[in-house]
């Protein structure tokens, strides 16, 4: 019998072999909205506009920053998106 | 069949031998004599060798692998089950010391070295260790089914920059381990865009899937090291919408030792070196970041160097600082230098005859990086050739005199370059039209050597827009280390 041929995953085997997409909620009602700025030129600018549009159906929204877009997110603010939202709207990023 | 261990005496005597090793034929009437009182003779070639001890053959050199045997012939003096004693090669007094034989081996001379095990030839511990199941990996397993091919299951698992990767085998990963002192669980950091852990093991998987020889490891450990500095920002490099990718720039002796190229074509393709550790680097950001174009890598249009950009610098003119030197790395130590760098740009100049004439023409030339009005933007890495270097050689001005001279030669007035000016909308922002501003931040600017003999040709690889970011994006060197 002849071994089966195998390779070694070079990912960070952060995803199952199936990925499941995450479903998007049915309605806005009640769910948190939190607006992140990647911290690129005029990002405030236009998630401002996004919050008003937001506010202006009821919608709870949370602002969240990014000190500069050439780096990730610091962990803090990771954690904090996860703890207190339940969708994310980034920018602006060109 | 029996295991390995059958094969090893209680108390007694054990000699692992080849007919293929001279010493190994010379001592054979001294196997022949302790084999007739109990001795286990083991060979590694001629299963019939040597004659009269009825010699067990290692074929899969399991026996070897296991007695760790680097020479033949070696003693071995088994008491308890444990190993007592062990002679390696023939050396008279140490045979007889391990075979309690004051007597053994008259005639023949006192010492002689023996040979190289079969189980340690180029590659044979790595392929040994893999079959006989010693081997410290941990990343997941993935079977290609019989029906599917390795190259296409890796495309589909979408671990490629678009060519095709040498499939990671475990003997393939175990092998590029080897190549580094630094054990396979050690990690090198976190990849960006999903601080993804990277361990010695992971970037070897993908250094395998690019191409690289072991010898090539450490220097992409220390592409990706550098990556990885806060200092470089890669993470940033990687979601641009700009052309640029990591650029690399390797020094010091490892160039010539794993056969870079910095001659003939340096920039282009045809050398494994170059090609592979920058496709390395590239394949590891791409596969354990999770740094995908489409994704999270935005770039509007990309560059071919986001395959593979990698180099040596010239170092042949002991006249010359390499680029690590003058970036503080010790003389004589290997390193590498990651630029955030667009594609080449050809410089040609085949009419400048001084140094004088030669830089006024390059700093009219690298004024148009990113744009002739943005200054303090994206830097730039200038690849001077070996002739335009011998004019300004010829003038006795080296790296310091040479990136003087274009600095102030790249000095620009504002009044020129703010937006507006001489009608064009882009340039720097209002309110420094009284100012002389530098076309390039100081660490931005970088000059190496390189290229073929013949040529009034050099390179310019123009800087990542993100270079403007003071402070946060810069070049970074790092020794390569073992």
């Amino acid at each position: 019998m002849t071994e089966p041929y195998a390779m070694r995953d070079p990912t960070a085997e952060t995803e199952p072999a199936m990925r499941q997409p995450v479903v998007p909620p049915a309605s806005l009602d009640g769910l948190t909205i939190g607006l992140l700025s990647i911290g690129k030129e005029r990002s405030v600018e236009f998630l401002d506009s996004v919050e008003e549009r937001l506010a202006a159906q009821d919608l709870k929204v949370l602002r969240f920053a990014k000190p500069t877009h050439t780096k990730p997110a610091p962990r803090g603010v990771i954690q904090d998106l996860v703890e207190r939202c339940d969708i994310v709207v980034e920018g602006l990023a060109d | 069949m029996t295991g390995w261990r059958d094969a090893l005496p209680s108390d007694g005597l054990l000699a692992v031998v080849k007919r293929d090793c001279p010493t190994c034929v010379l001592v054979a009437p001294v196997l022949a004599e302790l084999a007739a009182e109990g001795a286990v003779a083991v060979t590694q070639d001629d299963p019939a060798f040597p004659e009269e001890t009825a010699p067990r053959h290692d074929a899969d050199l399991e026996l070897s692998w296991r007695l760790d045997i680097e020479t033949v012939p070696t003693l071995i003096r088994f008491s308890g089950g444990r190993e007592a004693a062990r002679a390696v090669g023939w050396n008279k007094a140490e045979w007889r010391a391990v075979a309690g034989r004051p007597e053994l081996g008259e005639d023949l001379p006192e010492n002689r070295p023996g040979c190289g095990s079969l189980s340690v030839e180029f590659g044979m511990p790595e392929r040994l260790a893999v079959r006989f199941g010693d081997i410290p990996l941990s990343a997941r397993r993935i079977v290609v089914e019989d029906h599917d091919d390795p190259m296409e299951a890796a495309f589909d698992r979408g671990w490629t920059d678009g060519l095709p990767v040498v499939p990671p085998t475990d003997l393939r990963v175990a092998r590029m381990l080897a190549g580094t002192t630094r054990s396979a669980g050690e990690v090198i950091g976190e990849i960006p865009p999903n601080l993804a852990p990277c361990t010695v093991e992971k970037a070897a998987i993908n250094a395998v899937m690019a191409g690289c020889r072991p010898e090539y490891f450490p220097t992409v450990l220390a592409a990706v090291e550098a990556a990885l500095d806060p200092a470089f920002s890669m993470h940033g490099l990687l979601c641009t919408t700009h052309f640029a990718g990591p650029v690399i720039v390797v020094n010091g002796p490892v160039a010539r030792r794993i056969g870079m190229n910095w001659g003939l074509n340096a920039l282009g393709q045809g050398n494994r070196a170059n090609a592979t550790i920058g496709r390395a680097l590239q394949l590891v950001v791409r596969n354990i970041g999770g740094g995908r174009p489409g994704g999270i890598d935005r770039a509007t249009l990309g560059n071919p160097g986001k395959y593979s950009f990698c180099f040596a610098e010239d170092e042949t003119d002991p006249d010359w600082t390499p680029l690590s030197v003058a970036r503080g790395i010790r003389p004589g130590a290997s390193a590498v230098t990651l630029f955030h760098g667009e594609g080449v740009s050809g410089f040609v100049d085949q009419k400048s005859r001084t140094a004088k004439e030669l830089t006024t023409s390059l700093a009219h030339y690298l004024w148009h990086v990113n744009h002739p009005k943005l200054c303090e933007f994206g830097g730039a890495l200038l690849v001077l050739s070996p002739e335009h270097y011998l004019i300004y050689k010829a003038e006795g001005w080296g790296r310091t005199k040479i990136h003087e001279a274009l600095r102030a030669a790249l000095k620009r007035p504002g009044s020129e370059v703010v937006r507006g000016a001489g009608g064009l909308a882009e340039g720097m922002e209002p309110g420094r039209e009284n100012e002389v501003v530098d076309k390039f931040r100081e660490p931005t600017f970088l000059i190496a050597r390189a290229g073929g003999p013949a040529g009034l040709f050099s390179a310019v690889v123009g800087g990542w827009t993100g270079m403007r970011m003071t402070g946060e994006v810069d070049p970074v060197t790092k020794e390569i280390g073992t």
